[in-house]
């Protein structure tokens, strides 16, 4: 058996136990490996259960910088006997399996070819300490020293690491580090160390920050601006609300009295989410919500309400695998046409795709100036991927000099100095009309909100003339929204005839699928969507393509229909690729499909071109 | 409903209220109810009340669900913001109002089958939550607009114009709010406007959440023999608690009533309600008191009226969220964007 060997090129996996406190230790160990300047991916894998279900966390060393899911696993560190089989099963043929060999396991346990470290970590706890849980918890940072070791991690690195996540607690960082030292001077010992998969240091990393999309968005909405928070806890966008709570308290505290600059409520549902994010924006303030696919389903009828009132909202939609319950814990991008085309009549919504928690942070912010401008809902569609795993990104940054665009709204004074105001009157021909808040003049600019068709005065109406100059009105305000949305990202190669579709978590993925499909001799030009409705590029880049592949995490090829509906292309011009298991696609899957398709269509053509 | 436009000008003599403004002033546009509906005698309470608190309309937010009732704010302060939601969600839109400004005066206006049947979740949860609020349920024990059919307010027993005995068992709001902890809770008739116009007058000025279930009856669907909720069978069946006067603050008070029969309580902006105790073991400020008096009356075939419960120091919503006193609508990027110095020390801490 030849062992893999690996630089700064390779799988680990770790299989726990939910609720045995493995988290923090995983989490320190991947963020060891940055700190000597290598890129990592981790993916949380996680079942819907609080204790006691098989837990993953997956973690892609990659000096490239490839942080799509790489798939296959290079090093297993199992300490799991329930997932035990699945997990020896897993690694790749030369890899490596880390255990706790406490207890001795029969030989057909194992394989032959792999190599298998055995530490008898469950010992060593219970010689050193005494009490259950701090067995369990010192097991973890005991595993994560002696990995150190056997993967080359300075060993200065991380000692700093466990003395910041435990500063303040002396106690616990002295335990912790002697922990950490017990397991690193038991693999220099016993093993020999490092193992042929190694990290070295480098400088790739730069000055590239290590966060969550759904704390990124959520700060997005401290930074745009939203005062009112109305959500309920679903998985996996409540980490959203929690952490827009979180960054509240640190930076929106009245610095006199320590009053709150924001107002957050869990809400009773989700209806009374979305209904509480619609009053307070209709109010004047900038609201949003947090939700996952079963919300937006609960949802539907308010998004029909503030689309055809015109009142702005802002939700962030982290999707997970659907319909139904579906698998809660698991990503997909399968809310395109629930949120697109959200509630009952003809509606249409606007949609934004961030790649990353750069990109959460700064659609995040962009949401509510877009919802104000455009007086209507703006989804910010993450996913799971994107939301709950720590993502190397390109650090946040602000303009100072940016203002908040609150859109058309009527003041006090423009009202006392006499000017008109009629709510649904297309002033400026953008579709786009003005609005006045509750509570600005005595006397002009008060108005009925309703659901129910209308005049341009507002006033209830069920003339067909008025229903029509309605609701064509509401088009030419969706085509005003594409030049305010953010414009797709493009990549030309001289040459190419093949275009790529993609969006959102597919980014990363894709990036490396480009590289491996160039280095296949096969090159091809991308476009990456990042909102609905589509910029006018979006057609022309289909047009300027013999084939043209759309690429997604769902089962129907969701972008591909709004693509199909939309930009009035043949089906036939966009071919689908689709992945929906519920783990994160990766780019050996785009690459491998992709490459597929166009050998077995040049077959195809090399025959129809001899028979005919 | 009638077809007859207002006339544009109002009486020379018109009373004008301390704002200078005339109870026409207060009105809306002409309701386009049945002639008779007990929801439009409600409509001219508000109007009534409102003109005597001597209330600027534009600081009054109206929202209401789906349904008769619901159809009602624009039959009155015309020169207020309103909002017509969906059906059985008022109050989350209500509270999300208050939430962008607390300055304003938000009234909530719903019905039987919007907050009892459909939006039973929201009335039951707005009420907790404590929103700074008047909510008033217009109770007809019927869905008028769909032409009859039974809300889940109709007495169980009751007949309804087609002859359907409702077999299901009634939700009292009243019962439900107490329980609830809802800090101010009343019952009035749409009948009985000297009753209804001074408990609206303490419900706007009451500093939390407070609920108002009015019975009105349906004169289309639910006023005949057999209906638990028509005008006679009310007048029949109303138990009086307490009525009471709403003295604006800076009013001088004058007692000219027998020791004994009338409370006098003062409010945090001084204003006083003045309460004359109909039935003399009555304590409103007692919950579990009133929960009891309420259901021995209901097992009597009993309609209890009048203010049944009021907390002293009720807190509301954004007391429980120590917001800032300032509305949050009204708060600029200075206050609201914590600005790229904080962004790259936040930056800092995740490398």
């Amino acid at each position: 058996m030849k062992a893999l060997e690996a630089v700064n090129d390779f799988v680990v996996k770790f299989a726990n136990v939910n609720g045995s406190g493995s988290a923090s230790a995983n989490a320190l160990f991947a963020k060891s490996i940055l700190r000597m300047g290598v890129p990592v991916s981790p993916r949380n894998i996680f079942p819907s259960n609080i204790q006691g279900l098989p837990t993953w966390y997956e973690v892609r060393v990659s000096g490239r910088g490839w942080l799509g899911r790489r798939g296959g696993v290079d090093l297993m560190v199992a300490m799991n006997p329930q997932t035990w089989d699945q997990d020896v099963r897993e690694i790749s043929p030369g890899g490596y399996l880390f255990y706790d060999s406490t207890k001795p396991l029969p030989p057909n346990k194992l394989r032959d070819d792999i190599r298998v470290i055995g530490m008898p970590l469950t010992q060593l706890c219970n010689r050193t300490y005494s009490d259950s849980r701090q067995r369990q918890l010192f097991k973890n940072i005991i595993y994560v020293g002696a990995l150190g070791a056997l993967l080359d991690i300075d060993d200065e690195v991380m000692r700093a690491l466990v003395v910041e996540q435990f500063r303040g607690k002396e106690a616990l960082v002295e335990s912790n580090l002697k922990a950490m030292k017990m397991g690193r001077d038991y693999a220099l010992a016993e093993f020999g160390c490092p193992l042929g998969l190694r990290v070295e240091r480098s400088d790739a990393v730069g000055d590239r920050i290590f966060l969550e999309g759904n704390s990124a968005a959520a700060l997005g909405a401290v930074y745009g601006g939203a005062t009112v928070c109305a959500w309920y806890p679903i998985t996996p966008s409540s980490s959203v609300a929690e952490g827009f709570e979180r960054h509240c308290r640190r930076f929106r505290r009245d610095p006199d009295d320590g009053s709150a600059r924001y107002a957050i409520i869990q809400a009773e549902d989700e209806l009374a989410s979305i209904g509480m994010v619609i009053g307070a924006a209709w109010n004047g303030a900038r609201a949003f919500t947090a939700t996952s696919g079963p919300g937006i389903s609960l949802m539907q009828e308010f998004l029909g309400f503030a689309y055809f009132a015109e009142i702005p909202a802002v939700i962030f939609d982290v999707q997970r695998g659907g319909p139904s319950t579906g698998m809660p814990t698991r990503t997909q991008q399968s809310d395109l046409l629930a949120c697109a085309y959200a509630s009952h009549g003809d509606t249409k919504h606007v949609l934004l795709f961030p790649e990353d928690p750069k990109e959460a942070f700064e659609m995040g912010a962009a949401a509510f100036d877009l919802a104000d401008r455009l007086q209507t809902p703006v989804f910010v569609m993450l996913d799971l991927d994107i939301g709950m795993n720590e993502r190397l990104c390109e650090p946040l940054s602000w303009d100072d000099g940016q203002h908040y665009d609150r859109g058309k709204v009527v003041t006090r004074e423009m009202l006392e100095r006499g000017e008109s105001f009629a709510r649904y009157l297309d002033v400026d021909k953008d579709g786009i009309p003005y609005r006045t808040y509750p509570g600005t003049h005595p006397t002009a600019g008060a108005y009925f909100t309703r659901g129910t068709t209308k005049d341009q005065y507002a006033k209830y109406s069920e003339a067909g003339p008025d229903y029509i100059e309605n609701m064509q009105r509401l088009l030419r305000k969706l085509e005003t929204a594409k030049e305010l949305v953010p414009a797709p990202i493009e990549r030309t190669r001289e040459g190419s005839r093949v275009g790529i579709i993609y969006y959102g978590s597919t980014a990363p993925a894709m990036g490396e699928a480009f590289e491996m499909l160039e280095s296949g001799g096969l090159s091809v030009d991308g476009l990456r969507i990042r909102a609905f409705p589509f910029s006018d590029r979006v057609s022309d880049f289909i047009a300027e393509h013999q084939r043209v592949f759309v690429v997604e995490q769902n089962r129907d090829g969701q972008l591909r229909t709004l693509l199909i509906n939309e930009c009035g292309v043949s089906p036939s011009q966009l071919v689908a690729i689709l992945h929906y298991d519920g783990t994160p696609i990766t780019a050996r899957f785009i690459a491998s499909e992709i490459a597929q398709n166009l050998v077995s269509d040049d077959r195809g053509a090399r025959r129809a071109a001899a028979a005919g | 409903m009638t077809y007859i436009a207002k006339p544009k000008l109002g009486h020379p003599q018109a009373a004008v209220n301390d704002l200078g403004y005339t109870r026409r002033y207060y009105e809306g546009s002409i309701s386009t109810l049945c002639a008779g509906c007990g929801h439009d005698s409600i409509s001219a309470a508000i109007i009534q009340a409102f003109f005597e608190l001597s209330v600027e309309p534009h600081r009054v937010a109206k929202l209401s669900g789906i349904g008769c009732s619901s159809k009602t704010p624009t039959y009155f302060l015309g020169s207020s913001h309103g909002l017509n939601s969906v059906h059985g969600r008022m109050p989350s839109v209500l509270t999300g109002a208050n939430l962008a400004n607390r300055e304003l005066i938000y009234l909530g206006v719903s019905g039987d089958g919007d907050s009892a049947s459909i939006g039973l979740g929201q009335f039951a949860h707005a009420l907790r939550r404590g929103v700074n609020m008047v909510y008033i349920v217009e109770n007809n024990g019927v869905y008028g607009l769909t032409k009859g059919q039974f809300s889940a307010t109709a007495d169980k027993g009751s007949k309804s114009k087609r002859g359907v005995v409702n077999s299901d068992s009634s939700i009292d709001l009243v019962g439900l709010a107490l329980q609830l902890g809802s800090s101010f809770v009343a019952r009035g008739f749409s009948g009985d406007k000297n009753q209804l116009v001074p408990l609206l007058k303490a419900a706007i000025q009451y500093p939390g959440a407070a609920f108002i279930d009015v019975i009105s009856p349906c004169v289309t669907f639910n006023n005949h023999a057999g209906s638990t909720k028509s005008y006679d069978y009310i007048r029949e069946h109303n138990e009086v608690v307490n009525r009471l006067d709403y003295i604006p603050r800076r009013s001088e008070i004058t007692a000219d009533y027998a020791a004994g029969s009338v409370e006098e309580v003062r409010q945090h902006d001084g204003s006083v309600i003045r309460l004359h105790k109909v039935a003399e073991d009555y304590d409103p400020y007692d919950r579990v008191g009133a929960m009891n008096y309420l259901h021995a009356h209901a097992a009597k075939g009993e309609i209890v009226t009048g203010l049944l419960y009021m907390e002293r120091d009720a807190e509301d919503l954004h007391t429980h969220l120590n917001t800032v006193k300032l509305p949050l609508n009204s708060l600029n990027e200075k206050e609201l964007c914590p600005g790229s110095a904080a962004l790259e020390a936040f930056n800092t801490g995740l490398r």
